[in-house]
């Protein structure tokens, strides 16, 4: 099979295309990699086939806290396939104030080796502290 | 009753641009710096967009706007440099004074040194004009990014997005997560205006279509948005009549561009670059008014929010200068750069002669393998090969002092 990328790396662009098989599990096995002019670009394009990543960015509901929610992200990227399966958890989740920036509010998240941290700091409003 | 404030520098607007300059103009020796804020937090736009992207040329890491905007709010307040929220700066003179008003009440400020960070708003619908009547359920895309991100509130259920800038991209990957259908971006442009990787990340990931060369000519529906009618353009971007097409939904988004928001900056007499929309500035990012500088989105809009910050330690800097009354009087008249091919706007317009300058450019057109010629007193001082050019992505090219000490005329072109 062959896929066709335009690499995001740097203002070059590069038109690659990408030749690969993949099995009945879904497996993805890369034969080729044309048109990268980098070896950065080449190694993106791979990955890029083999096993995309995403970091994800959300929010979720935050209880007495200066804002009604507070932004999440993974602290690494997770397969794009299981982007879904990640905000599945995340639209039902809720966490009380106080919250600070870094904070882990789920630890490897769906196993996928990745927590999912607070990238903001809510401090708390209601309530005592 | 009105109080009475004096500073030796104001910094009017608390997002990343005025966190920066309020910091930099603090620990260049200004030692009463002001901040003030019309919204309720500092951080500006960064509040609002919790995806990452922030922070790759400073940090080196992807942040997101929260994490960028709080490492600065810090660093503020370890300096102890006073800011005021809920503060709105009504006016502006050309003597520095700042009529500010709050819950406490109104409040007269006077400066040394003032330096503009009111970054920029919106274009909305009324801008770009399109027929139909006035249904509920079209948003400007920022708008809904706040109601998303900071308040809780959800929008709609299927959406076309209009204009394919990064902040409407960015939005459509952010409402497909929230369960919203995108039904499609359209974009009038042949091109799409937002960056590759928000394109690839935000929009295919997604299967979300992108119509290029196609524009919304009519929004329906009476009371709520039922469906927009899109129709592809001609090259004089004008609808081709026949090739309409009505795609149904119950929201539209519009993220046509961004416009620095300059009325404080036009009351105070700062001379306007038709081309930036922002304030005519020099190599000290000093406008046309002594002792008010400008810098991040309310002089042009930038792309990145690196960029921003690095722009603004600078207008901080001399800002505290000025204040400190230590500002170089500049031995020659400022040069004032010339446009040549392909060049729509430079920033810093002014060129002081003989003072290291970073200038950020934009074209009109799109092209591949282009070089960026900066030509001083007939002579290439600087070509810098451009692999490709588009008019969403500045250029950008330092200028050493030595080459412009004694030059004439500056020039600069983007060309085969
Ligand atoms: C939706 C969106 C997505 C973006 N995504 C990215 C990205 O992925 N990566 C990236 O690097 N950059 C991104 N940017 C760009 C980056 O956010 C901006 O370049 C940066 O925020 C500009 O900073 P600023 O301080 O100039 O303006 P702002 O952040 O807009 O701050 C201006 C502040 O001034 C205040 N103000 C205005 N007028 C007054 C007044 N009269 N009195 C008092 N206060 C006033 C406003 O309330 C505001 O808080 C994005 C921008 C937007 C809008
Ligand atoms: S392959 Fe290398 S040179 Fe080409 S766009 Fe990607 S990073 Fe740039």
């Amino acid at each position: 099979m062959n896929k066709k990328l335009v690499c995001i790396l740097c203002p070059q662009g590069c038109p690659i295309s990408v030749d690969y098989t993949e099995n009945e599990l879904g497996t993805v096995n890369v034969i080729s990699v044309e048109g990268a002019k980098c070896a950065r670009g080449e190694f993106w394009a791979r990955e890029e086939v083999e096993n995309p990543v995403r970091t994800v960015t959300s929010s979720i509901r935050v209880v007495n806290g200066d804002l009604p929610l507070l932004s999440v992200r993974t602290d690494k990227p997770i397969p794009k396939k299981r982007i879904f399966d990640v905000m599945n958890i995340i639209k039902n989740l809720q966490v009380n104030a106080p919250v600070k920036r870094g904070e882990i509010i789920v630890e490897n998240i769906l196993d996928l080796g990745a927590n999912l941290i607070a990238t903001r700091t809510v401090k708390r409003v209601n309530g005592e502290e | 009753m009105l109080n009475e404030i004096e500073v030796d520098v104001a910094v009017i607007g608390g997002g990343p641009a005025g966190l920066a300059a309020a910091i930099s103009a603090k620990e260049n020796g200004a030692e009463k710096v002001l901040l003030i804020e019309r919204g309720s937090r500092l951080g500006g736009i960064l509040n609002q967009c919790i995806h990452d992207g922030f922070g790759l040329v400073l940090f080196n890491k992807s942040l997101t706007g929260p994490e960028y905007a709080e490492i600065f709010i810090e660093k503020l307040l370890e300096l102890k440099i006073d800011y005021m929220l809920n503060s709105m700066v009504l006016e502006l003179t050309p003597s520095k004074k700042l009529y500010v008003a709050n819950k406490n009440g109104y409040h007269l400020i006077k400066a040394k040194a003032v330096v503009l960070a009111m970054g920029c708003r919106e274009r909305t619908r009324g801008a770009i004009k399109i027929a139909g009547s006035r249904p509920s359920g079209v948003y400007t895309a920022g708008l809904a990014q706040n109601f998303i991100n900071l308040q809780n509130l959800m929008i709609g259920r299927t959406a076309v997005i209009l204009g394919s800038g990064d902040v409407g991209l960015i939005m459509a990957r952010r409402l497909t997560l929230e369960g919203v259908k995108i039904q499609a971006v359209v974009e009038i442009m042949p091109f799409p205006y937002g960056l590759r990787r928000n394109v690839v990340q935000c929009l295919e990931d997604y299967n979300i279509p992108l119509y290029l060369s196609h524009t919304v000519t009519e929004i329906l529906g009476r009371d709520r948005v039922e469906a927009v009618k899109i129709a592809k353009v001609d090259e004089n971007l004008k609808p081709i009549p026949g090739t309409e097409k009505i795609i149904p939904c119950d929201t539209v988004l519009l993220s046509v561009g961004l416009i620095p928001e300059n009325e404080l900056s036009r009351q105070a007499g700062v001379e306007i670059d038709p081309r930036t929309q922002g304030p005519v500035v020099n190599s000290m990012l000093q406008t046309s008014v002594k002792g008010i500088f400008a810098c991040g989105n309310v002089l042009h809009v930038n792309d990145l929010v690196d960029y921003v910050t690095v722009e603004a330690r600078k207008a901080g800097l001399w800002a505290a200068k000025y204040a400190l009354n230590q500002l170089p009087e500049p031995d020659r008249k400022e040069i004032t750069i010339t446009l040549g091919e392909n060049v729509r706007s430079a920033v810093p317009q002014k060129i002081i002669p003989g003072l290291d300058t970073s200038l950020f450019f934009r074209v009109y057109k799109p092209g591949k393998n282009k070089t960026l010629n900066i030509i001083v007193d007939g002579n290439k001082i600087i070509q810098k090969h451009c692999p490709s050019v588009t008019p969403s992505e500045m250029l950008k090219a330092d200028l050493k002092g030595e080459y412009t000490l004694n030059a004439e005329k500056i020039h600069v072109e983007v060309c085969e």
